[in-house]
């Protein structure tokens, strides 16, 4: 049962990674067809590089997800710790708004804030209403969500006497949060942040409503794009990409790992220093 | 403790960009374009019966085939070493950091009538397969999306099983398939609950894995609200259309919370 | 005459060049109440696990019945476990909690039910079948616990530490408790514990461990009155334990004085550990002591004055009814039977002095030892549980 167990998740990932492999050699393909192999080239590297098109929607794509994460994780944090102070009831009913964005599909969160921001402009008679502004309001209020759900288990497992024990010894509230508090849910603030990114910068449902064609994010044109033939420089802009985000994850999987690996060492060196001292 | 009024803001945002969005929808939803109030919307609804049923019957096959492929998965992964269990979590997180649109693009090369697989079949001597544009396709397209969605809950609930529980079961005469029978199972189940629900959610709503990998006969209720605000400018019919799939949303939760039993859903 | 059930041979345990268990050889009696005894890391868990079946010993055998059962597993074996934290299973309630092993073995339900109720009327908990595990208090977890084990009549009964999370008057409330139900049931208890106070009271044998071996082995009475090395006399109970030299039977020498005492069989002026427990010495006015020093500190402990006396620059503890101020300068009285001589070894210097009570005290100020963060036993048990995944 084990080994059926393991052959089975080795072949479940093969098939999760098969599109990325697909796509790296599509990269790789002197012809435009990921079907039809015309040969290895790094041409579409070179294409991709001197594109004046794709880099600057890829540049716009990061804007937002920078600008949108920063201010979700600060406005999440914020909102973490006043639901960390709330009673039972409270909590529930705001956790239960928190998810709203989470289990409505997003076709419904892209649609009803298309409707809300075309209400706004009828109101406030701005035609085109539609722009950076209103794409940057969307993917800060579904980076909310992921930040709250990060940094709230962090603060319920924190030690409550931290912060008392900081005010006791002299510290304002808001002393007692940055110089102690912060630093205990600093893990949940950056994996909010992290994922708040991430979910951004890969948008594309709720993008797609709430776009204005002054300001174009990469996936949004991506979609456009796929109505006619695909050009093989968007092939290596995803290699690209997966390769960097590969790394990324490595390198924090290996940090991680040697972290591990250094607390276990640090345990043993205590046991056989304990000893030897005892003698 | 910490002052309440910190989360002020943030309940303001989304007081004006999550809750009244909804409401809005449902003011559209029964005006018509002028803005008088009408149930024409909700009676146009009837028109679409067969593509919901469609949707619904699509995610559903989708979420169970998630289960069943990502169960094994994730049993797997919760019984490796810590080091292999980062390690596993990250090659099964990593697809969905990266373009879904362009990993479901990947699939139409493969699938596509010239596309790679037929390409073997046909180097075999074979005729072309249709692959693409048929449920099976939009199914596969479904079930590749949002596996680890199924995954990661169901990863989180097993390795949290006390492996005392584990040992108490045997101690008492369980061998392992009773182990996982009696002890095991039962245990997931809020994982599974979980799992079901952030796959089918998605599942029921997209629009773009059926556009690409299926054809007319696989519209979902996803394209037609999509071509609703893009193409036939129709938002009231979108409202409408949006709102019941809330609703149909709604529902599946309910139902799924019923089968978690303490009525609580893990998210995220 | 009492049948042997369990004997383990030569048992070693390693984990990843860690040596757990070392050469541990062991006999284990029907009807037997028999605890395993020892600090934290000592290896009683593991050698508990390894009659369980959860692990299997890297070299030696393990016998039940004279029959070798290595590498039989845990759910074929006759015996039950109580666990630490009880782990009770969550999703079932009381009454299904403990009906589990007898559901298992796929027993009548009129059986079940007979077998199920005497066993909650047992451990006092009629009436709470149906209630849900997760609401029941510490006390409550720990009889259902007892119940679901003891509900499938094993021949042998492990418990790992299962008073720990109780509070003390509970605690030894239980204690009795669990007596009373191994000599009435006539099943072998094999008992974990660091407690040495609840090892005494409940065993007919005490078995002390430390750093993966057995230090000693015999009755309560025997361990605490006839230790074999310091450790042992160290930890049961508390000690002065002295340098002396035996030049011939019945008599040492310590402190420059010759003292009658009743163990013979050492060899001729062989250096030796002498035990004097703190409770078996009398204060009497310097001029008739034996011994004479100053008092350096007096705590009240209720029952008695714990009183540090400084002989020669060696702190010895007297625990005495009266008080006898700091400073007061006395004589102390010994009787040739409070006198216990041990062999030296390994531990041989270690204990017995009582500048302070722990070992750790006297680290605190060296800032090359840092003091474990985490308990050993956790360690133990979660570098089992690494080990353990690894090798799958």
């Amino acid at each position: 049962m084990k080994t059926f167990n393991k052959v089975f998740t080795v072949v479940v990932l093969l098939f999760l990674y098969v599109p990325m492999i697909v796509l790296g050699a599509a990269s790789l393909n002197a012809g435009t067809d990921p079907a039809v192999w015309k040969g290895l080239t790094l041409f579409n590297y070179g294409e991709l590089f001197r594109d004046g098109v794709l880099l600057p929607l890829l540049l716009n794509s990061v804007i937002v997800a920078v600008i949108s994460s920063m201010l979700a994780t600060i406005l999440g944090t914020m909102a973490s710790l006043g639901i960390h102070a709330m009673g039972p009831r409270m909590k529930r009913t705001v956790m239960g708004v928190t998810n709203i964005p989470l289990t409505n599909p997003e076709i419904v969160t892209g649609v009803s804030m298309a409707l809300l921001f075309a209400f706004i402009g009828t109101l406030l008679k701005i035609s085109n209403v539609l722009g950076f502004v209103t794409l940057l309001i969307a993917h800060i209020t579904f980076n909310l969500p992921y930040v709250i759900l990060s940094v709230t288990p962090k603060l319920s497992q924190m030690d409550p006497d931290l912060r008392e024990a900081a005010l006791d010894l002299g510290c304002t509230s808001g002393q007692a949060f940055f110089k102690v508090v912060i630093h205990e849910i600093m893990p949940g603030i950056i994996s909010g942040a992290l994922m708040s990114f991430t979910m951004s910068l890969d948008d594309f449902v709720i993008s797609y409503f709430v776009y204005g064609p002054n300001f174009v994010t990469l996936p949004v044109e991506i979609y456009n794009y796929t109505k006619k033939p695909l050009q093989p420089k968007i092939y290596a802009l995803f290699t690209l990409m997966f390769l960097v985000i590969l790394l990324m994850m490595v390198l924090m999987n290996l940090l991680e790992a040697r972290d591990d690996r250094r607390q276990s060492l640090a345990r043993r060196a205590l046991a056989g220093r304990r000893e030897r001292a005892a003698e | 403790m910490r002052n309440k009024t910190l989360a002020a803001p943030y309940l303001v945002w989304m007081a004006i960009f999550t809750v009244i969005p909804l409401g809005i929808v449902f003011y559209f939803a029964f005006t018509d374009g002028t803005g008088a109030f009408t149930l024409a919307n909700i009676d146009n609804i009837g028109n679409y019966l067969p593509i919901f049923v469609k949707s619904v019957w699509l995610a559903l096959v989708s979420s169970i085939i998630c289960l069943i492929i990502g169960y094994p998965v994730a049993y797997y992964i919760a019984g490796r070493s810590h080091r292999g269990q980062r390690f596993l979590y990250m090659l099964v997180m990593l697809p969905m950091c990266i373009s879904f649109l362009l990993r479901t693009m990947a699939w139409v090369a493969l699938l596509d009538d010239t596309g790679i697989l037929n390409g073997f079949i046909t180097a075999l001597g074979m005729k072309p397969l249709p692959l693409i544009r048929t449920n099976a396709a939009v199914v596969l397209g479904m079930v590749y999306n949002y596996l680890p969605y199924m995954i990661m809950p169901l990863y989180t609930v097993i390795m949290k099983i006390d492996p005392r529980l584990v040992e108490a079961a045997q101690d008492l005469g369980c061998s392992n398939p009773q182990v996982f029978r009696r002890v095991v199972f039962p245990l997931s189940v809020p994982g599974i609950v979980s799992g079901f629900t952030m796959v089918f959610v998605p599942a029921v709503s997209t629009f773009y894995i059926s556009q690409k990998l299926g054809s007319s006969g696989t519209t979902l209720i996803g394209d037609v609200i999509e071509s609703q605000f893009k193409t036939a400018y129709n938002p009231n019919l979108g409202a409408a259309l949006s709102l019941v799939l809330m609703l149909l949303v709604l529902i599946c939760i309910g139902v799924m919370n019923r089968f978690s039993g303490d009525g609580e859903v893990a998210t995220v | 005459m009492s049948k042997e059930l369990i004997r383990l041979v030569g048992c070693t345990m390693a984990f990843d060049n860690e040596i757990v268990l070392n050469d541990i050889n062991l006999y284990i009696n029907d009807r037997e109440f028999l605890t395993l005894l020892g600090p934290s890391g000592c290896g009683k868990t593991t050698t508990l696990r390894l009659i369980a079946g959860f692990l299997t010993p890297t070299g030696g055998d393990v016998l039940f019945d004279g029959v070798r059962i290595n590498d039989v597993p845990p759910h074929k074996r006759k015996v039950n476990t109580v666990f630490q934290r009880y782990a009770l299973f969550p999703h079932l309630d009381v009454y299904e909690n403990v009906a589990f092993g007898l559901r298992i073995a796929k027993l009548p339900e009129k059986e079940i039910d007979e077998r199920v109720t005497e066993m909650l009327e047992i451990v006092s908990l009629r009436g709470f079948e149906n209630r849900k595990v997760t609401q029941l208090s510490g006390g409550q977890q720990q009889r259902v616990a007892i119940a679901r084990a003891l509900v499938n009549r094993p021949k042998v009964l492990l418990l790992d530490e299962p008073l720990g999370a109780l509070d003390l008057r509970l605690r030894k409330d239980m204690q009795q408790e669990l007596k009373r139900i191994q000599q009435a049931l006539g099943i072998t208890f094999i008992y974990v514990t660091h407690d040495q106070e609840e090892a005494l009271a409940m065993s007919d044998t005490v078995v002390v461990m430390d750093k993966g071996r057995i230090q000693q082995i015999g009755h309560p009475e025997d361990i605490y009155n006839e230790p074999k090395n310091a450790f042992v006399a160290d930890f049961i109970g508390e000690s002065n334990i002295l340098d002396g030299v035996m030049p011939e039977d019945y008599a040492v020498k310590f402190f420059g004085r010759r003292f009658k005492c009743v163990d013979a069989g050492f060899a001729k002026n062989e250096p030796v550990d002498v035990v004097i427990r703190p409770e078996d010495i009398d204060i009497v006015p310097p001029d008739d002591g034996h011994l004479c020093g100053t008092v350096t500190s007096v705590t009240f402990k209720g029952v008695h004055y714990d009183t540090i006396v400084d002989f020669h620059g060696f702190k010895w503890l007297i625990q005495t009814t009266e008080l006898h101020p700091v400073g007061s300068y006395i004589g102390i009285l010994l009787t040739p039977d409070d006198i216990h001589i041990m062999h030296k070894s390994e531990y041989s210097g270690l204990f017995g002095d009582y500048s302070s009570y722990s070992a750790e005290y006297d680290e605190i100020n060296d800032p090359d030892i840092y003091p474990e963060d985490i308990s050993e036993e956790v360690s133990e048990t979660s570098s089992e549980g690494e080990a353990a995944k690894d090798e799958e």
